[in-house]
């Protein structure tokens, strides 16, 4: 048994997510932050990056993501692939962070930096999909769907099943029957060929199911956005509870996709707000 | 640096084919002939509008504006690559006569032409709908009388069957199936358990992506090129680039050649070892799955830290880089001689391992006869006795200048050669890495990492030995904006063999043969 020895050799790979932080997520460009703004003047001048540098970053903007109102600078990260352009052009507004935990719940969650009125929205929405999904805690099935992916989405999907994210210490599993499946996972910027096998996989899971769309294609098209054959994301064809931005997202963006939607991350992170203590850490 | 690459322009454009000595039909005489002496077919695309024509490409304009509207058939032969135009009819609908009858090889290309653009291959054996099925009483989405910005939907009728015969009935498998997998269908026709035929219907994840470059600056049509196939974005960029280089006529500086390489290199590496992966997984092989799929994760994890990018993007645009690897060179060779060491190790162990090797062994024989015929490409040509690798018989970038390993091609034809084939790749793949980062480090920090891009108006053809195989682009842009971009992924060109890859196999081996092909269906659906 060859094998054997050969697995045991590289000790224990794998990640503490979400129970300890991963040191993983500094490894590499995750998101785009939009910088709190300083000072008193117009809130998006205040920062350091005069007009025509914010008027440059909108213009730039391969998929149309950014958008300042003389006033307020608003990055839409449903839209953001990470081409880094806006972080060049107004240095001072935004900066290429690190990091991955970037899923929202609902597309207007992928803002930033919300609106004032929008936190009370997303409280909202956000108890009532944990509500929704309680009976889900301890152990989830997912049905993955393809709805006009790059190809790349599978790979970072396929990776959770890795050794080193090894989704199924988490009570995450893959299955093949959407009978069986409470979360639906769909890659892919919604292909007109894709409508009816997609509706008819959501049509054929049991309640309660929810639906998380990973990457900037699921959410808005990304660079290819809409055409004969293309619908610019997927929400037309069901209704989608969880968005993960990238370009593609990471397996840990991913990840924390299907934690935050079935509520296994909701009571950690959240505490005082939502949950009794001891909830904590629970995984 | 682009002397080799220019060179291959001077034999492109043979006689166009028009109405007055062909009868308003055009036929492509010189593509024959050349293919029916030994030339490898490499695709037939939807022309260009004229090269020099202003920019009124509005998104995905295409052939509306008929006035130029053209096929080119291109071929390659002893390291050039030969383009044969022919100008269509503009005022009726647009036909020729069709190239399959003389190389299978054009049978997708000639489906799809007809899907995307209403152009009529006479004389096609077989013209059953492919990347596209447009409903009845429409117009062709990019063709005359048809707008690309007007949503669709394609009609998913079932297609006729090719065997016929008592208790033959035809499965269809997909396009949602058991796994994490893209959306495609095959449709098995079988009478049990042998695979007599099957069909690969592709157009379920068609994104109508070439239609998306009309009218993008070349900027942007780089961020779109690294999304056309997401597992080989590194080699879409390069040949993307590459044809907007040609055509401005930019040298890419030295440096900027070498970090492609590493990038390009490492992208081969992952996707080779995404084949064993699979294959690992197919045979149930837990141990060797996880470690596989371990050393894949590395792999992945390196290219961020060098490129900011888990897939490389962002990296490769027009003329040279945007910046530099993110690691000294001593910690890339570092990390490389503990990966490729551990790699190595691992796969020979599998290597010898019989009861995974007799799941690859005799399984999905691609015989000499049909490679040659469908002019397959890539791993998957040379495991079946076809020899070309682009980075050696059309040299491009630093691949001029590093040393390359040659191997001989493998002639069993099975999933088995395949995994071989791979297997040296990734040695190979390696060794260029480590030599562009040796030559890096030697050449010190330079004085820029890009050329300046012109205004680039004209056209040219890119290409870059992707992890799938032979990568083209077939570029026109007018004042800096692309006018129209097709793209020919091996992927597309490869699956057009994969049914002649079954007829000995049964449903157990459907999943082995899939992964050993190792292809993208993103990269072909297009």
């Amino acid at each position: 048994m060859p094998w054997i020895p050969r697995g045991l050799r590289h000790g224990i790979v794998t990640s503490g997510y979400p129970k300890r932080p991963d040191g993983y997520g500094p490894g590499f460009f995750g998101h785009v932050e939009v910088a709190p703004a300083r000072g008193d003047g117009p809130e998006a001048l205040a920062r350091g990056d005069g007009p025509e540098a914010l008027a440059a970053a909108v213009d730039e903007c391969p998929t149309g993501a950014i958008t300042f109102d003389g006033d307020v600078v608003r990055l839409d990260r449903g839209r953001c692939i990470l081409c880094g352009r806006c972080v060049a052009l107004a240095p001072s507004t935004f900066r290429a962070d690190p990091g991955f935990e970037t899923a929202g719940h609902g597309r207007r969650a992928l803002v930033v930096p919300a609106a004032e009125d929008d936190d009370a929205a997303l409280a909202e929405t956000r108890a009532r999909l944990a509500r929704r999904v309680r009976g889900l805690r301890r152990s989830v099935h997912v049905r993955h769907v393809d709805a006009g992916s790059d190809g790349a989405e599978e790979w970072e999907v396929a990776a959770l099943t890795n050794p080193v994210y090894d989704v199924q210490r988490l009570g995450v599993f893959f299955t093949a029957s959407p009978k069986h499946a409470d979360v639906l996972l769909v890659t892919g910027i919604g292909t007109a060929g894709m409508e009816s096998p997609l509706r008819q996989t959501y049509d054929l899971m049991p309640e309660p199911k929810v639906v998380v769309a990973a990457g900037v294609d699921a959410a808005s098209g990304g660079m290819v956005h809409a055409g004969y054959a293309a619908r610019g994301g997927v929400a037309g064809f069901i209704p989608v509870d969880v968005y993960v931005p990238g370009s593609p997202p990471s397996p840990f963006g991913i990840l924390h996709g299907i934690l935050e939607a079935v509520g296994i991350l909701g009571s950690r992170r959240h505490i005082g707000a939502e949950g009794p203590k001891d909830e904590a850490g629970a995984r | 640096m682009n002397d080799a690459m220019k060179t291959l322009w001077s034999s492109a454009h043979a006689q166009p084919a028009d109405a007055e000595d062909a009868g308003d039909v055009a036929v492509f005489p010189s593509t024959r002939q050349r293919v029916a002496a030994g030339a490898r077919f490499c695709g037939l695309f939807e022309g260009f509008r004229g090269a020099g024509s202003p920019g009124e490409g509005s998104p995905g304009e295409g052939f509306r504006g008929a006035a130029g509207a053209a096929l080119l058939a291109v071929v390659s032969s002893e390291g050039t690559l030969f383009v044969e135009e022919a100008r269509l009819d503009a005022g009726r609908r647009p036909r020729y006569e069709s190239l399959t009858p003389a190389t299978p090889a054009a049978g997708w290309y000639e489906r799809r032409l007809r899907d995307l653009f209403g152009i009529e291959p006479l004389g096609h054996p077989r013209l059953d709908p492919l990347s596209f099925p447009v409903p009845a009483g429409s117009a062709a989405p990019r063709g005359i009388g048809g707008d690309p910005m007007v949503p669709m939907t394609p009609d998913p009728s079932p297609l006729p069957a090719h065997v016929h015969g008592e208790g033959v009935f035809t499965l269809p498998y997909g396009p949602v199936r058991s796994g994490v997998f893209e959306a495609v269908e095959y449709l098995v026709e079988t009478s049990g358990e042998d695979i007599s035929h099957l069909r690969t219907r592709i157009f379920y994840k068609h994104r109508g992506i070439e239609a998306r470059f009309c009218g993008l600056g070349v900027a942007d049509g780089v961020l779109l090129a690294e999304r056309v196939e997401g597992v080989a974005s590194v080699a879409h960029a390069v040949a993307f680039s590459q044809a907007i280089e040609q055509i401005g006529d930019v040298a890419v500086p030295l440096e900027a050649q070498l970090v492609r390489v590493v990038h390009a290199e490492l992208e081969r590496v992952a996707n080779h070892l995404d084949t064993m992966v699979r294959h690992t997984e197919a045979a149930g092989q837990a141990v060797a799955y996880a470690v596989l799929s371990h050393h894949k994760e590395r792999v992945q994890r390196l290219r961020a830290r060098l490129s900011g990018s888990r897939f490389g993007r962002g990296v490769v645009v027009p003329g040279g880089v945007i910046r530099p690897l993110r690691l000294r060179p001593s910690e890339v060779l570092a990390t490389l001689t503990s990966l490729e060491r551990e790699i190595d190790e691992d796969v020979r162990r599998l290597m010898d391992t019989p009861s995974f090797v007799d799941r690859l062994r005799g399984t999905g024989v691609l015989a000499h006869s049909d490679a040659r015929r469908f002019a397959v490409v890539g791993p998957v040509g040379r495991a079946s006795g076809q020899s070309e690798d682009v980075r050696t018989s059309r040299p491009y970038g630093a691949y001029q200048r590093l040393g390359q390993r040659i191997f001989e091609p493998h002639e069993e034809g099975d999933a088995l050669a395949r995994q071989r084939v791979r297997i040296a790749e990734i040695a190979g793949a390696f060794h260029l890495v480590r030599q562009a980062v040796d030559l890096l480090d030697e050449l010190g920090e330079p004085q820029r990492w890009r050329a300046g891009v012109p205004a680039v108006t004209g056209r040219s053809i890119g290409w870059a030995e992707a992890p799938q195989g032979e990568l083209l682009y077939v570029v026109e842009a007018a004042e800096g904006r692309l006018v129209q971009v097709s793209q020919r992924s091996a992927s597309f060109h490869n699956l057009a063999a994969y049914p002649a890859a079954f007829p000995k196999d049964i449903f157990t081996d459907v999943a082995f043969i899939e992964a050993s092909f190792g292809l993208s269906i993103a990269g072909a659906a297009g």
